[in-house]
C-alpha cells in the first residue's frame, strides 16, 4: 500500500474480512493477499498487540496436524515476507530430573514419527551450546523446530499482506453481521457496514463472543499468563533453550524471555473490551524456575514482566474450520499455541476460504463439531473460572 | 450446590508468600513522603518509610534511578557515609524515626501489586521491596508513593559522554556532597533546572552558561536574580557536547532563528565539564502506571501525571501518589510545603483521620506550554542535529537507536537486516487511524527496552512521534512501565513457591491432549475430560 493510496477508514468492504488482526488472522490475510484476493484485516486496536505479540516465539508444534507446514515455511519465512523473523532454528530442551526427561521424550518421538533428528546432549555439549545451563539432567537438541521474534513477525504479516494489495483497519469494533440465506454479506462496524464475500473470524478470546452473533458456540476460555525479560546477555550457540517447566528463549539480542508456572483465569470478556494484562509476582516464581535451569544467569537482571490473555477451547486444541451455516465463515482460534504455527495456519485458513478446504493437512481433529453436546457449564466443570473474591480480602 | 472446581495449575491454587505487613507503605523519603509517613504514624498507623538512596554506586553508573552521567565523586562508593550525608541533609528523617516510622534507606520498591480486573489471587495489596541483599513481599493496607521526579533526556550528539547528567541528579548529588562536577553548562531554564543551577553553585561548581531554545527565560525571577552573573543565551541550543571518553570537554551552542530554526554557521563552543538537562522534569509515576493508577497528560503538572481525587488518591483505591510524582509545578519545586501538604492529605485519607493540613495547592498557569516547548527542544537538538558532530545520536543508549530509526520505524541494526524494505513501513503506515501508539513503536525499534527502562529516552520518543504525527504530546499515550521498576537480578528476585505451585507448576496450561498428537486422537472424540 502506498503512502497516497485511498484511506482504509473509506472503505466499503473487501472480498474477504479478516476480524483479528494477531499472529491467525494477518497470516491468513497476508496469505489470501500473495493469492490475489482482496482482503480486508479488522482490529478493534492496534494489529499485531495481544497474546500475538506477547508470547514464548516458539516454533516447534510436532503435536500439530500443521506440523510439517510450520517447518516448511519458518527456514523461509524472512524471504517470503521481505522483513525480519528472527527465526533461528533448533531447540534445545533441557531436563532437570527424571520426570521432565520422561516427559520432554514425547517431542523426540513425535519429530522422529515426521522424520525429524532429535540428539541427546552430554554435558559438555549442553555447557558448548548453552553457557548459562548448570547441572541438568539431560538434555535434547532437536534438529527441527526453533524460535522467532513474535512483534517483528505479526507486525511482518501486516506490512507483507499491505505489499500485496491488502488493507488493514484499525481502532474499529465489530457489532454484528449481516447474513443473507445462509452467508454472512457484511459486518456491521463502528465505522458502518463493510460488505464481504467471505468473513473469517481470527479474534483469540474475543472469537466466542464473535461467533456467538452468527448463532454459532465457539467455546473458548480466556485466561493471563505471564513472563519476564532479563537485560542482554552475551549470545549462546543455542538461544532455543528452555525446559524446567518454562518456555522461552534468549532473543537474538541477547535477553532471556521466559515463561511458564500458573495462569489466571478471567470473566468472559464482556463485549470486546480486553482485560487489563497486569502482571504479579509470580515473576519471582519464574525468576526461580530459569536460575535452576540457568544458574550462570543469575546476576542478569530483570527488566520487565507482563502479562497476556489468550484463550483455550475446552480440550486446549484448536478450531479451524469452515462452518456449515453461514457457509462462507471460517473460525479460528488456536487456544493458547498461536504465534509459531500461524504461518501455517494462515495457508490453512486461505485455503478454506478460497478451495474450501485444506489441501496440505488433515484438518479434522481441529473441527467445532467435536464440540456439539457440550455441556453449558464446561468451563466451571474445569475449574477455569476466576479466583473467588472471597480470597482477596480488602485491604 | 456442588462444590467449586479449582484448577490446580491456575493461580486459584497459588499463595504468595509475604514476609511482612504494614498499614502504609510510603515509597520515598523526600518531603511529601517524610510528611506523610510522619502524619501516618501520628494517626496511629504502623508505617513502612522505603527510600532507595543511597543507591549502589553499580546501579548509579547505570544511570538508575536517575541520569548521573557519571558525574558521582567517589564517595557514593562508601554507602555508610552517603546514608549519613541523607541524614544531615534531610532533618526530618530523624523526626519519622522519632515518630515510630520504620525508616528504610537503601531500599527499592521494584514493584505494587493489587486485586483489580484480571487479577484475584493476591492476599490483598503487595510490594516488592529489596535492599540489594535480599527482595522480598511485604503486604499494605494503603500506600503512598512519593517517587519524585527525573528529567527528560534530550539525545544531541555527543549526549552519551561522561558529564551529560540530568538536573534532578545533579541537584541530589550537590545536596550531599558527592558531585564531581567543575564547570557546568545548564540546558532549559525551568525552576527545577534554575533550582539545580542553584544547587549547584553553592556545591562550588561554576555555572557557565544557562541556555534556553525559547525567546525567554522560563524559570521565576526569583530563581534567575540568584544566578546574577550567569550567562543566559536564549534562542539558543546545544549542537554537540564535545569530548573525549573521559568525558565532555565543551558544549557547542547554535543559534536559532526567531521561528526556533537553527541559523547556519559555526556553534560557539563553551568550554564545561557537565551539560545539565533541564529541559524537562518528569513526574516518576512509574510504579503508579505499572498497577494500573489512570495517567492524564497535564501541562501545569508536568506531563504525564496521576490522575488523584482531592485527598490525593489515585484510580486504584488505596494507592496515593503525592509530591513531585503528582505533579511538577514551579510554586511546588520552590516550597516543600506544597509537597509536605500532599503527604499530609493523603496520610489522613488513608488514616481515616481528619485533615489537619492546609487545603490542596494548585498548580501556578505554566510559563510557557509544555508540549510546545519540549517539541522544540527535541526538534531543534534532535531532529535538526547538523551533520558533522559525528556520529547519530542513538536517542535510546541502551539498544542504540537513533531518531531516524524511530521515525521510520526501523528494524534494530543487530539484525543487519540485508534487504531494501519494499513498503512504506514509516510512521504514517503504521499508524494507520489511531494515534501513535509508544508501545507498538518500542517493540519493533527496540526503543526504550533496555537495561535503563526507557528512563532515559520515553519521553524524547514520545516526542519524536509527535513530531512525525504533528500531535501534541499529550496526544501521544507515554509508554507502558511494567515492575519491576528498577532492573533487579534474578537470583534476588527469586521468590519460593508454595507446595501447591511447585507440584502442579506447568509449562503451559497443562490441559489434557493439549499436546497429544493429532493422530493420537480420534476425530471425532468427546471433548476431553475435565481435568
Amino acid at each position: 500500500m502506498s503512502d497516497d493510496a485511498a484511506d482504509p477508514a473509506d472503505t466499503t468492504g473487501a472480498s474477504v474480512i479478516i476480524v483479528g488482526g494477531g499472529a491467525t488472522g494477518l497470516s491468513a490475510g497476508w496469505w489470501l493477499a500473495r493469492a490475489g484476493v482482496d482482503v480486508l484485516v479488522i482490529d478493534k486496536g492496534i494489529v499485531a498487540w495481544e497474546a500475538s505479540g506477547r508470547n514464548g516465539g516458539g516454533c516447534t508444534h510436532a503435536f500439530s496436524p500443521l506440523f510439517r507446514e510450520e517447518q516448511r515455511l519458518w527456514p523461509q519465512m524472512d524471504e517470503l515476507l521481505g522483513y525480519p523473523t528472527e527465526f533461528s532454528a533448533g531447540r534445545i530442551r533441557i531436563a532437570m530430573d527424571a520426570a521432565q526427561w520422561d516427559d520432554a521424550h514425547r517431542v523426540v518421538r513425535y519429530g522422529e514419527r515426521h522424520g525429524f533428528q532429535t540428539e541427546v546432549l552430554d554435558a559438555a555439549q549442553l555447557r558448548e551450546l548453552v553457557p548459562l545451563a548448570g547441572e541438568a539432567h539431560g538434555a535434547y537438541w532437536h534438529h527441527f523446530g526453533g524460535h522467532a521474534n513474535p512483534h517483528r513477525t505479526v507486525q511482518g504479516y501486516a506490512w507483507a499482506m499491505q505489499d500485496h494489495g491488502g488493507r488493514v483497519l484499525q481502532h474499529t469494533t465489530v457489532h454484528g453481521f449481516a447474513v443473507e440465506n445462509g452467508r454472512v454479506t457484511a459486518v456491521e462496524t463502528d465505522r458502518g457496514r463493510l460488505g464481504c464475500d467471505h468473513l473469517v473470524l481470527a479474534a483469540g478470546p474475543q472469537t466466542g463472543k464473535l461467533a456467538a452473533a452468527l448463532g454459532v458456540r465457539v467455546p473458548v476460555a480466556a485466561a493471563r499468563a505471564e513472563m519476564i525479560v532479563t537485560e542482554p546477555l552475551p549470545l549462546m550457540p543455542v538461544g532455543g533453550a528452555d525446559g524446567n517447566g518454562l518456555y522461552g528463549r534468549q532473543t537474538l539480542r541477547g535477553n532471556l524471555a521466559y515463561g511458564g508456572g500458573p495462569h489466571e483465569w478471567l470473566e468472559e470478556c464482556d463485549g470486546m473490551g480486553v482485560p487489563p494484562r497486569s502482571s504479579t509476582p509470580l515473576m519471582g516464581n519464574i525468576a526461580a524456575h530459569l536460575i535452576e535451569m540457568f544458574p550462570r544467569a543469575r546476576h542478569a537482571r530483570i527488566i520487565r514482566s507482563w502479562a497476556g490473555v489468550i484463550e483455550n477451547t475446552p480440550d486446549g486444541r484448536p478450531v479451524i474450520d469452515r462452518l456449515p451455516d453461514p457457509s462462507n465463515v471460517v473460525v479460528a482460534t488456536l487456544s493458547s499455541i498461536g504465534f509459531g504455527l500461524s504461518p501455517a495456519t494462515g495457508h490453512a485458513i486461505q485455503e478454506l476460504v478460497t478451495d474450501g478446504a485444506c489441501g496440505f493437512a488433515d484438518l479434522s481433529t481441529l473441527c467445532l463439531s467435536r464440540f456439539d453436546g457440550l455441556e453449558g457449564d464446561w468451563a466451571a466443570q474445569r475449574g477455569w473460572q476466576p479466583v473467588p473474591t472471597a480470597r482477596s480480602p480488602a485491604g | 450446590m456442588t462444590p467449586r472446581v479449582i484448577d490446580p495449575r491456575s493461580t486459584a491454587n497459588a499463595t504468595l508468600t509475604v514476609a511482612e505487613r504494614t498499614d502504609l507503605l510510603v515509597v520515598g523519603a523526600g518531603p511529601a513522603g517524610l510528611a506523610a509517613a510522619i502524619a501516618a504514624a501520628r494517626h496511629g498507623m504502623s508505617v513502612v518509610l522505603v527510600d532507595e538512596n543511597p543507591v549502589a554506586p553499580e546501579t548509579m553508573g547505570d544511570d538508575v534511578p536517575l541520569h548521573f552521567g557519571q558525574r558521582m565523586s567517589g564517595a557514593v562508593r562508601n554507602r555508610t557515609a552517603m546514608t549519613e550525608a541523607m541524614l544531615g541533609a534531610e532533618p526530618a528523617l530523624a523526626d519519622a524515626m522519632e515518630a515510630g516510622v520504620d525508616v528504610r534507606l537503601g531500599t527499592a520498591a521494584w514493584g505494587l501489586y493489587a486485586n483489580g480486573p484480571s487479577v484475584g489471587w493476591l492476599p490483598g495489596k503487595v510490594a516488592g521491596l529489596t535492599d540489594g541483599e535480599a527482595s522480598w513481599m511485604l503486604g499494605f493496607k494503603s500506600a503512598i508513593v512519593a517517587a519524585g521526579r527525573r528529567d527528560m533526556g534530550l539525545a544531541f550528539p555527543g549526549w552519551q559522554l561522561p558529564g551529560v547528567m540530568g538536573a534532578t541528579a545533579a541537584e541530589r548529588l550537590a545536596r550531599l556532597g558527592a558531585l564531581d562536577v567543575r564547570r557546568a553548562v545548564i540546558l532549559g531554564s525551568s525552576a527545577e533546572a534554575l533550582l539545580a543551577a542553584i544547587a549547584m553553585r553553592q556545591a562550588g561548581v561554576e555555572v557557565a552558561a544557562i541556555v534556553e531554545q525559547a525567546p525567554a527565560p522560563i524559570g521565576p525571577a526569583a530563581l534567575l536574580d540568584q544566578l546574577a552573573g550567569v550567562p543566559v543565551l536564549t534562542r539558543h541550543v546545544i549542537a554537540a557536547a564535545r569530548g573525549e571518553a573521559g568525558g565532555v570537554t565543551g558544549a557547542a551552542l547554535a543559534r536559532l532563528d526567531d521561528d526556533g530554526r537553527r541559523i547556519a554557521g559555526d556553534p560557539v563552543t563553551v568550554g564545561c565539564d557537565t551539560a545539565v538537562l533541564g529541559i524537562g522534569a518528569v513526574p516518576v509515576i512509574e510504579l503508579l502506571d505499572a498497577i494500573g493508577c489512570r495517567s492524564v497528560f497535564s501541562p501545569a503538572r508536568g506531563g504525564h501525571v496521576p490522575d488523584v481525587d482531592a485527598a490525593q488518591m489515585t484510580t486504584v483505591p488505596g494507592i496515593y501518589a503525592v509530591g513531585d510524582c503528582a505533579g511538577v509545578w514551579a510554586a511546588k519545586s520552590m516550597d516543600r510545603a506544597v509537597a509536605e501538604a500532599e503527604g499530609r492529605r493523603a496520610a489522613a485519607h488513608a488514616a481515616q483521620a481528619a485533615d489537619a493540613s492546609d487545603g490542596a495547592h494548585a498548580p501556578e498557569e505554566p510559563a510557557v506550554d509544555l508540549s510546545a516547548y519540549r517539541l522544540a527542544w527535541v526538534r531543534s537538538a534532535v531532529v535538526e542535529a547538523a551533520p558533522g558532530f559525528g556520529a547519530e545520536a542513538h536517542v535510546c543508549q541502551c539498544e542504540e537507536v537513533t531518531a531516524r530509526e524511530i521515525l521510520e520505524v526501523r528494524p534494530p541494526r543487530y539484525l543487519n537486516w540485508p534487504h531494501p524494505l519494499r513498503n512504506s513501513t514509516d510512521l504514517s503506515a503504521l499508524l494507520g487511524q489511531g494515534p501513535p501508539n509508544a508501545d507498538q513503536v518500542k517493540r519493533l525499534t527496540r526503543a526504550g527496552m533496555g537495561l535503563c527502562q526507557g528512563r532515559r529516552c520515553r519521553e524524547q520518543v514520545a516526542a519524536l512521534l509527535a513530531l512525525g504525527a504533528g500531535a501534541g504530546l499529550g496526544e501521544v499515550p507515554l509508554a507502558t512501565f511494567r515492575a519491576p521498576v528498577r532492573p533487579i537480578p534474578l537470583g534476588l528476585a527469586a521468590l519460593p513457591e508454595s507446595p501447591d505451585m511447585a507440584e502442579h507448576w506447568d509449562v503451559w496450561f497443562g490441559i489434557p491432549g493439549q499436546f497429544a498428537g493429532g493422530w493420537e486422537l480420534e476425530a471425532t472424540q468427546a471433548p476431553a475430560a475435565k481435568p
